[in-house]
């Protein structure tokens, strides 16, 4: 008899289905996978290393580009870790807006990650649906920060500037008319706020779509149950958290468990799985779309109800308001202490965590009372699922394990940092 | 037994693909929400951080007095400024650099700026066919500063309550 040998085959790093420059090396029975070996590193920045020669403040704009499908919550991990140092208080208006922030950032990420996981395992059309979507979160990410992929809006004390009183609008042009033009400006007469609001009206019925396009429906169901089955046990036990981790029916998670900011103050629900497969963690993904919704809608009615400083008054931590600057020496001063030495932050050792679209996102920082932290260190949870890969893949078949990368959320920016 | 029955009709007559199918369908025939690109433009919010300029005083006079300050913030180190003093003894750049190819376009440098020199504008489609392209240097920052004067100084004036 031939001598029957597994076939190695290398999947990616230029795969499509990837989601970055994921690169594994998948040791094959016939269609099956014997044991799948992700290789990493080819999109690191030494993230962690820059900060040890960057101010706190400077640091800020990289940690958007950490993961980059969930921008403002990566800075928030990071400030939380600051501000625990400096021991600084926030005003209560910037927790709402970073948290109002952190739900916008989920349903953008999870909206991405529907649309990318259906078209990796053929459902083409979720792409063009949830990326109308995000056209909407991604204006009132410009709206308010000024990008809209890379914010840099939080700052350790609260976030830079408070939410502007309008929304840009659509242009009369050759193509469109007066009248089109003032429809489609029509959810934009109003302010940020508003715009937010009106979302979180329309945004339901966006998800009843996605639903009834996916959850039913047999192809989808065959590409997805009892695809990478991680029972509770194993779950915790490879440190998964987050979706995946609830997915298995673990209900943890850390607005509930160790609340920062004012997540206390809100009501919102826990979706769990049950079977831990790829299904399940769908289900779970979606209905977080709908508790995102409803803590975005708490957060507007108390912002629009509760005027106030977004950042704090202590002119150590965060620079003077721009009129002040320009007319007193002593705010002058600090302005320019602040922009070329920055703060300085007691020594000592920080962790913040915080409930990342993706799982739990934690900042380790130290920092021996200089102007720059001494050690920084990211805890990445894709990294920890990625980590999985070869259990969740072994035994299933080549096409599963696209399925999988998929339901792992997988962006490359916070696992090669 | 019902829901056997029910189950059994609801994947014989594909009842699920046709629902989504319906979905589809609507939208077929919903409003259009493309835009024409370079016709037609989505909306863009005064706060854009795009293209960097350089901006004059209304007698023509630059603003920059090299305090170096977006020099030391810039996370990316992009900025490179060299001063020195003129012949009318006021203090003025011989020497302000910004490489776009470095610039991670965090707004820093405007934010840190104390007399509104260096601002990001709302040009986003600049370009460059060749590497040193993306170098921009005093005289070509300022002439963007010249020409899209107006809008610059209409942005800061709707953001300027919010700083």
């Amino acid at each position: 008899m031939a001598e029957i040998k597994n076939y190695t085959l290398n999947f990616g790093p230029q795969h499509p289905a990837t989601h970055g420059v994921l690169r594994l090396v998948l040791e094959l029975d016939g269609e099956v996978v014997e044991r799948a070996d992700p290789h990493i590193g080819l999109l690191h920045r030494a993230t962690e290393k820059l900060a040890e020669n960057r101010t706190f403040l400077q640091t800020v704009p990289y940690m958007d580009r950490l993961d980059y499908m969930s921008m403002m919550q990566n800075e928030h991990a990071y400030v939380l870790a600051v501000e625990k140092l400096l021991g600084c208080e926030v005003p209560v208006r910037a927790q709402y807006i970073r948290v109002m922030f952190d739900e916008i950032t989920r349903i953008l990420n999870h909206l991405l990650w529907l649309g990318t996981h259906g078209l990796d395992i053929g459902a083409m059309t979720m792409f063009l649906y949830t990326f109308r979507e995000r056209e909407d979160l991604m204006d009132i990410y410009e709206a308010v920060t000024g990008a809209r992929v890379h914010a840099a809006y939080y700052r350790p004390g609260g976030v830079y500037r408070d939410l502007p009183d309008s929304m840009p609008k659509y242009q009369v042009n050759k193509y469109k008319s007066a009248a089109e033009v003032a429809r489609l400006n029509t959810h934009r007469e109003g302010s940020v706020l508003d715009f937010i609001e009106d979302f979180t009206n329309r945004f339901p019925k966006c998800v009843d779509d996605y639903e009834t396009l996916l959850t039913e429906n047999r192809i989808w169901k065959q590409r997805t149950v009892g695809i990478g089955v991680v029972d509770a046990g194993r779950a915790k036990a490879l440190g998964f958290t987050g979706p995946m981790l609830r997915g298995s029916g673990v209900a943890w998670d850390l607005r509930r468990m160790q609340p920062y900011e004012v997540y206390d103050r809100l009501d919102f629900e826990i979706p769990v799985g049950k079977n831990g497969d790829c299904y399940d963690r769908y289900l779970v993904r979606m209905e977080e779309f709908r508790q995102s919704n409803r803590i975005i809608r708490q957060c507007v009615d108390w912002l629009k109800a509760n005027p106030g400083p977004v950042i704090t008054g202590d002119h150590k931590v965060a620079p003077p308001s721009r009129a002040t600057m320009k007319a007193n020496m002593e705010e002058l001063i600090h302005h320019f202490k602040l922009f070329t030495e920055g703060m300085h932050v007691p020594a000592g050792e920080a962790y913040a965590a915080i409930e990342h679209s993706k799982g739990e996102f934690g900042v380790y920082l130290i920092s021996d009372g200089a102007n720059k932290p001494y050690r920084m260190k990211l805890r990445a949870p894709g990294f920890v699922h990625l980590s999985a890969m070869d259990e969740m893949a072994r035994g299933h078949m080549i096409a599963d394990v696209v399925a999988i990368i998929g339901t792992m959320d997988i962006v490359f920016g916070d696992i090669d940092r | 037994m019902i829901s056997t029955i029910k189950r059994f009709f609801n994947t014989f007559l594909l009842i699920e693909l046709l629902k989504g199918l319906a979905v589809t369908g609507r939208h077929l025939f919903a409003r259009k929400i493309t835009i024409q690109y370079p016709d037609e433009r989505t909306p863009q919010s005064p706060r854009f951080r795009g293209l960097h300029a350089q901006r004059r005083y209304a007698n023509g006079e630059e603003r920059c007095i090299a305090c170096k300050l977006c020099e030391a913030v810039c996370p990316a180190m992009a900025i490179t400024i060299e001063s020195a003093q003129r012949a009318d003894g006021t203090r003025r750049t011989t020497r302000y650099d910004i490489d776009l190819t470095k610039c991670i376009f965090c707004g820093f440098c405007e934010e840190a700026c104390p007399v509104d020199a260096i601002v990001e504008t709302r040009i986003f489609e600049y370009h460059g066919e060749r590497r040193g392209d993306l170098y921009y240097t005093k005289a070509m920052l300022l002439a963007v500063g010249d020409q899209y004067e107006a809008q610059i100084a209409a942005d800061r004036a709707a953001d300027a309550k919010y700083r």
